[in-house]
């Protein structure tokens, strides 16, 4: 049976990992930051502040009563000296505040360690913080504390997985700050009232595992799961079954199963806010790509706009035709560089015009190379002709909707099919114009 | 200074350095023992053939690309494996023109009028082979002697399958494994067959399940009825057919069920052809009765989600 196996299928794909000995350098501070109104899954903030408010480093922005929803803070202190319509780095023209920074970077008075003894007093504290899923998905972490379920929920699984190739900014994260991440894990179970925590971290880390080891020898609660070098073992479904054996089926939500998944970044951040009372105001970030003169890691305000991080690197070598944010198996690739770092923002990849090629496409051989890759067991290549035939019964019929866009199956065509585009994005929306039967 | 006109592509940005042309070259790469075999086996003559067919595949992939207006993918070597793999199917000494035939019932009748490369539901060069074998069945069974076998009056003889199926005397397993045999071009020498089937597998061209189940089935069956299965295994068209031809994508299963399927079905068919029909030889009928199965093996062997058993997916379904 296919379904007994130990490990979930993947690929294999080159690390890139050329700045994991680079620790995380603060950026020069931007004269101006441009930050979104919307940075999470779920209703966007509306501005808290006018132009011409002076705004000091963790005050709140914007924010919104909607329960789906996670306040914005400032990440300078200055004035507000625009509230405009611009382009995000999600691809969509947003809210935009604007801040010019005065250089002192006053913290907010608000900005004192919470008041936590209970689940409730944690759960408004995690909202307080501003923490959204940084592994990518923008979801508000405090909904995801909060499952409809909390009696059967168990486990913490925090996500060090760190499998895309170049970027290593968790991985900087976690050996610069293993036990805050460590404490973090400890305060979110014991609130949350968990009895397992887990850190899956790839073995292409050892130091990092190395470090959480060591924390965690006196606390029989909380184990590392060494992960295999895989691409994707940090997709949210892989690392459920690797870390517990349990299977995230498409359409089920962590909680279902009984574990919460957050990122290692998401983790500290919340302690982080917990020790200090400082919200999610700057973002850790991989700068690396074959045309950036010095690929570093670095930490930005939230807003600072990619040119100047990009400067602060050394600028370009060449003529950037590619720059991607986030990784490249899964990162979006953006039209321009005038837009602004986001809470989600993982990484900023610039590539020359060799790398940027889009191949072209021939015919399907049926070679099979995307069923053997598959993490969801799906065969790829069958869900795409059945949408290029718009078969509808055929869609379902190979479960085209548990697609996680992972994108294994495209990094593994030879024919340069983009089937996880397809089958991840073109059928859902198929799919659910038909109707949508799941 | 900001960067505009980026460009815009859907994730992911980086791609595996396998492309079609390289699986294809590994192919070719595959068969360059058993095409040395035949030379060695036939002379100079065997080698002339298999360059008469890749050129008249080539040809007939671009002229038909060319007048049914389609893009022309001759650089996607998929045509030159073609015309090896129909060369070694063939007997070293049939007439040129009855090969370039063949190369047009692959090409253009069973490979571009169907769509080109990946629609076709049948194997090429085993439909060429058998319209061959069939239309020209005197020239397809003269089989020439090993050049070293050959004497004044006797340069052609029967296949070992032939002999076996007349109740006659069959070369040894030694003889048989090594090559030094009459026979089609590529049937010769199952070692030949065996290092190319090996380079494959080790480039991870194609995976062994569908030689395996294959070439085990045949093996199985020979012991079942009483005969010698190292004879069966290494005679006619079974290695040649099993990792060669049994593994074309296009024509057989994606799943790993459906290929354990299909190896089984080839090895079947093959041996019941073998040892009751009229005909010695069942591979390229074996793998053709499979290769139009296919679409309903992969059909019935649709993998299940992880985590979910059988019966609760076939409850999914009519949600």
């Amino acid at each position: 049976m296919s379904s007994v196996q130990k490990h979930l299928k993947g690929i294999h794909v080159d690390h890139c990992k050329n700045t994991s000995g680079c620790p995380v350098t603060p950026i020069t501070l931007p004269e101006k930051v441009y930050i979104p109104m919307s940075q999470h899954i779920g209703a966007p903030c509306q501005p808290t502040v006018a132009v011409g408010d002076h705004v000091k480093v963790g005050q709140i922005i914007g924010d919104n009563t909607a329960p789906v929803c996670a306040p914005i803070h400032a990440s300078v202190s200055g004035e507000v000296t625009a509230i405009e319509q611009k382009m995000t780095a999600q691809g969509r023209v947003d809210t935009v505040i604007v801040i010019t920074a005065d250089g002192k970077q006053e913290a907010a008075e608000t900005v004192v360690p919470p008041t936590v003894t209970n689940k409730e007093e944690f759960l408004s504290a995690v909202r307080a913080s501003g923490a959204v899923g940084l592994g990518g998905a923008g979801f508000p972490t405090h909904i995801k504390f909060n499952p409809k379920n909390p009696e059967e929920v168990d486990t913490l699984i925090v996500n060090g997985a760190e499998c895309e190739p170049y970027i290593t900014v968790d991985h900087q994260t976690m050996v610069a700050h293993a036990q805050d991440i460590a404490d973090g894990m400890k305060h979110i179970m014991h609130f949350l009232n968990l009895k397992k925590g887990i850190i899956g971290i790839e073995t292409n880390k050892p130091d990092a595992i190395a470090k959480f080891k060591e924390l965690f020898a006196d606390s029989p609660e909380l184990e590392v799961n060494e992960l295999q070098q895989q691409y994707p073992q940090g997709a949210e479904r892989v690392l459920c079954y690797e870390s517990t054996g349990r299977h995230l089926i498409a359409g089920k939500l962590p909680a279902d199963v009984g574990v919460i998944i957050s990122n290692v970044s998401t983790v500290l951040k919340i302690e982080q806010f917990l020790k200090t009372g400082m919200p999610l105001v700057t973002k850790s970030i991989t700068v690396d790509g074959n045309v950036i003169k010095n690929p570093q890691n670095v930490e930005a305000p939230i807003g600072t706009p990619l040119t100047d991080i990009i400067e602060f690197c050394g600028g370009y070598t060449g003529e950037p035709k590619k720059i991607i944010l986030g990784g490249p198996m899964m990162g979006r690739a953006i039209p321009n560089d005038d837009v602004c770092v986001v809470k989600g923002t993982s990484a900023i990849l610039a590539f020359d015009e060799a790398f940027a090629q889009i191949n072209p496409e021939t015919a399907c051989i049926n070679c099979g190379r995307c069923v053997k890759a598959c993490p969801m067991n799906l065969v790829p290549t069958a869900i795409y002709k059945a949408y290029i035939n718009k078969d509808l019964d055929a869609l379902n019929k190979y479960h085209a909707m548990t697609c996680m866009s992972c994108g294994c199956c495209t990094y593994v065509c030879p024919a340069r099919k983009q089937l996880s585009f397809i089958n991840g994005n073109l059928v859902k929306g198929f799919v659910n114009s038909q109707g949508g039967k799941k | 200074m900001n960067k505009q006109n980026l460009i815009v592509s859907s994730a992911p940005h980086v791609v595996s350095p396998v492309n079609t042309s390289r699986i294809m070259l590994d192919v070719i790469i595959a068969l360059v023992p058993a095409m040395a075999m035949a030379a060695y086996v036939f002379g100079i003559r065997a080698l002339l053939l298999t360059a008469v067919c890749v050129v008249a595949c080539v040809f007939f992939e671009y002229a038909t690309e060319r007048i049914l207006k389609r893009p022309v993918t001759i650089t996607d070597l998929s045509a030159v494996v073609t015309g090896v793999i129909l060369s070694l199917n063939l007997p070293a000494t049939l007439p040129l023109w009855m090969a370039v035939i063949g190369c047009f019932v692959a090409i253009v009748l069973v490979k571009q009028l169907f769509g080109g490369l990946g629609q076709n539901f049948a194997n090429p060069a085993i439909t060429a082979r058998i319209a061959l074998f069939i239309g020209f069945a005197t020239a397809m069974t003269t089989w020439p002697l090993p050049a070293a076998q050959q004497t004044a009056d006797a340069v052609t003889g029967a296949t070992p399958l032939a002999l076996f199926a007349k109740g006659l005397e069959v070369p040894s397993n030694a003889e048989m494994f090594f090559g030094t045999i009459g026979g089609s071009m590529g049937e010769v020498s199952a070692l030949a067959l065996l290092i190319g089937g090996v380079y494959l597998v080790f480039k991870k061209v194609i995976e062994p399940t569908i030689p395996v189940c294959f070439i085990a089935t045949v093996a199985v069956m020979a012991i079942l009825t009483g005969n010698d299965p190292i004879f069966h295994v290494c005679a006619g068209g079974v290695m040649l057919g099993s990792i060669f031809m049994a593994t074309d994508y296009v024509t057989s299963p994606i799943t790993r069920k459906g290929k354990v399927i299909f190896g089984i079905g080839c090895g079947l068919l093959t041996m019941i052809i073998r040892l009751y029909a009229s005909y010695p030889e069942g591979v390229s009928f074996a793998i053709l009765l499979m290769n139009i199965m296919t679409p309903h093996i992969d059909s019935l062997t649709v993998p299940a989600l992880n985590g979910v058993p059988k019966e609760k997916k076939a409850k999914g379904g009519d949600k």
